[in-house]
């Protein structure tokens, strides 16, 4: 019993114990806060959170079928100007759906609808497959050969092998979770989107 | 003058000699003579040790070359591509220091898989060793996490996407996942603020951190005494001065056999680095040749080839989440060895036939979910990552069950 030997010495063994537990409640509570600092720098800075503005897109220009690829908050984001016939075959494929009324996905509500677009015409999409973040290759066309005779048109991610249809809606039995995310956005004009912000805080529906 | 020389050799008797002005000051001989020069070994170490000693060889390639690269290359999104053209093309040598360092890498991590199936082999991991394996463990998560980082420095698309998909795989943590991603990256995507602090990690605090652990694996590794291949302890018979009658000191007999061995691997190195610094692909992959953009991900891609084993076994699993628990556990099971092998005898020499086949399945396995994640993920070799990622778990799994009345060979009392 080394409490013997301190005894003797005149040593308050208990006063000892108590003087080292509080500062170490004193020294654990000071490195947490002195932690605080360090762990929040790794947070995103004022200038990526600003980086998030809004960005306009002209659509004028985009034929039937063809997609642009517009940079926000340093994410792709496609606008896909679907035809009539691309529209017609998204109800068909609500059985082979993982979350076909994206119920678990993320969209804002104004595009939780069977084409998930303000527009049917114009689908806004981010570009980024909600597996492990690739960027999935655009396959518009029916049957396309890298991704399978019974292709009905959409996007495949190179990566994992995720497919999503045109809506960017998830296929069962691929690795991404969820459908692809639509970002807010509204309509300015006819043919000009504002991606990054909501139609209520213009005003515009 | 003569004088002198005999001071060197009992420096502790001679008050005048430098040595002993130095060691009255700081434990010089002593720490030499504990670790080198009276350091005994066991006197049949085979090919397979090698390794440990040329680990340290590359450690310090990695370092010297490493901060010589830092002198010219710029750790911004805007410059980091340019510069490594830079060091390639216009920086004197910059070429040889670069792929000295990026096939250092691939160099590293070929040693680290030898050195740790040399431990699987000798049952090195087992007691009295299990903090040596531990710390050695420990040192291959930092060495991947080291290696991870520095790939995103080039800034070429493969470093981007690489970085994108490994870095995802922490927002598939439920609740915690997409904030931790997020805090990681500093950022909405992989940005100048993921790159500069990368940059900090990979050339300032990971390399602390295993050059600690290097310290801690080597002294904890002198307590307990080395392993050898028939897996007997030396330290069991002694002669009359208490030293090992199976060991001979470090220095001269293995720093002469090591640096025999460090001479021949650097030929093959040098030739690697002269011939085939791409290494066909796979120690720098093409799409790497071409500036990150944040826009477009190259149409195939894959890790490096010392991930890729680890990657096969994460796209083998059809969950996001699940898959990243695979991949998790396919390292972290390694860390648990030690207790899971519960069979007495060390060396794969004297042990039954039912760890020879557990080894050989797992071994194969390893190599050939390494070949599978370099593939394009097709339905039949996912089938095939799926059967392999069975296989590898079941040598795990199957090891406690198997090691516990395992048919040994009888072991020899003292080294053959």
């Amino acid at each position: 019993m080394s409490t013997k030997e301190h005894k003797s010495k005149g040593v308050d063994i208990q006063r000892r114990k108590i003087l080292t537990g509080a500062t170490g409640v004193v020294g654990a509570a000071g490195a947490t806060f002195l932690a605080v600092p360090f762990v929040s720098s790794w947070q995103p800075s004022e200038k990526a959170k600003a980086a998030g503005a809004p960005v306009d897109v002209d659509v004028s220009q985009l034929q039937p079928g063809q997609m642009l690829t517009v940079s926000w908050r340093g994410k792709p984001v496609w606008v896909v100007r679907r035809t009539a016939d691309m529209l017609g075959r998204l109800p068909g494929l609500d059985a082979q759906l993982r979350d076909p009324a994206s119920q678990e996905s993320i969209q804002p509500t104004y595009c939780q609808n069977p084409s998930r677009a303000i527009n049917s015409e114009y689908l806004v999409v981010v570009g980024i497959c909600t597996h492990l973040g690739c960027a999935p290759l655009y396959r518009p066309a029916i049957g396309s050969p890298d991704v399978g005779a019974d292709w009905q048109g959409g996007f495949f991610c190179p990566c994992h092998g995720s497919r999503f249809d045109l809506a960017g809606r998830v296929f069962q039995s691929v690795p991404a979770p969820t459908n692809l995310e639509i970002p807010p956005h509204h309509y300015l004009s006819e043919h000009l989107i504002r991606i990054g912000e909501d139609p209520q805080k213009e005003g515009v529906a | 003058m003569s004088n002198k020389h005999s001071a060197d050799q009992a420096p502790e008797q001679k008050k005048g000699s430098l040595l002993g002005w130095l060691d009255r000051r700081y434990p010089i001989v002593s720490t030499w003579n504990e670790h080198v020069g009276e350091y005994y070994a066991p006197k049949n170490f085979n090919f397979w040790y090698f390794f440990g000693s040329l680990a340290l060889l590359v450690l310090v390639n990695q370092f010297i070359t490493g901060i010589w690269l830092t002198m010219s290359y710029k750790p911004s999104a805007a410059e980091a591509f340019n510069s490594i053209e830079y060091i390639m093309r216009d920086v004197e040598w910059g070429w040889l220091i670069r792929y000295m360092h990026s096939t250092g890498a691939s160099a590293f991590f070929i040693v680290i898989y030898l050195h740790m199936l040399r431990g699987l082999l000798y049952g090195s991991y087992k007691e009295p060793r299990e903090l040596v394996w531990l710390l050695g463990m420990f040192l291959f998560l930092v060495l991947m996490a080291e290696a991870f980082m520095g790939y995103l420095l080039p800034w070429g698309q493969m470093s981007y996407w690489g970085a994108q998909v490994i870095i995802s795989l922490f927002g598939a943590i439920p609740v915690v996942g997409p904030d931790l991603a997020l805090w990681v990256r500093g950022d909405f995507v992989i940005s100048d603020a993921t790159l500069n602090r990368f940059f900090a990690l990979h050339v300032i605090a990971l390399p602390l951190v295993l050059l600690i652990l290097v310290f801690m694996h080597i002294v904890a590794l002198h307590k307990v005494g080395s392993n050898n291949p028939d897996g007997v302890e030396i330290k069991k018979y002694k002669n009359e001065a208490g030293l090992p009658i199976d060991g001979i000191p470090f220095h001269p007999y293995y720093s002469v056999k090591d640096s025999m061995g460090a001479v021949f691997f650097m030929v093959l190195f040098a030739f690697v680095v002269f011939y085939w610094p791409e290494g066909g692909g796979y120690f720098i992959e093409p799409p790497n040749f071409e500036p990150a953009d944040p826009l477009k991900t190259p149409a195939h891609i894959a890790p490096v080839w010392y991930f890729t084993p680890f990657y096969a076994i994460l796209r083998a699993v059809p969950d996001k989440f699940l898959g990243v628990v695979a991949m998790g556990g396919a390292i972290a099971v390694l860390f648990a060895m030690p207790w899971l092998d519960r069979c007495k005898v060390k060396s794969i020499r004297y042990r039954g036939t039912s760890y020879k086949v557990l080894l050989t399945i797992f071994v194969v396995s390893f190599v050939v979910l390494g070949y599978l994640g370099t593939q394009p993920a097709t339905p039949e070799l996912t089938k095939a990552a799926q059967i392999f990622t069975a296989l590898y778990f079941a040598f795990f799994f199957l090891l406690p069950f198997t090691s516990v009345n395992e048919k040994t060979k009888p072991v020899p009392e003292r080294v053959q």
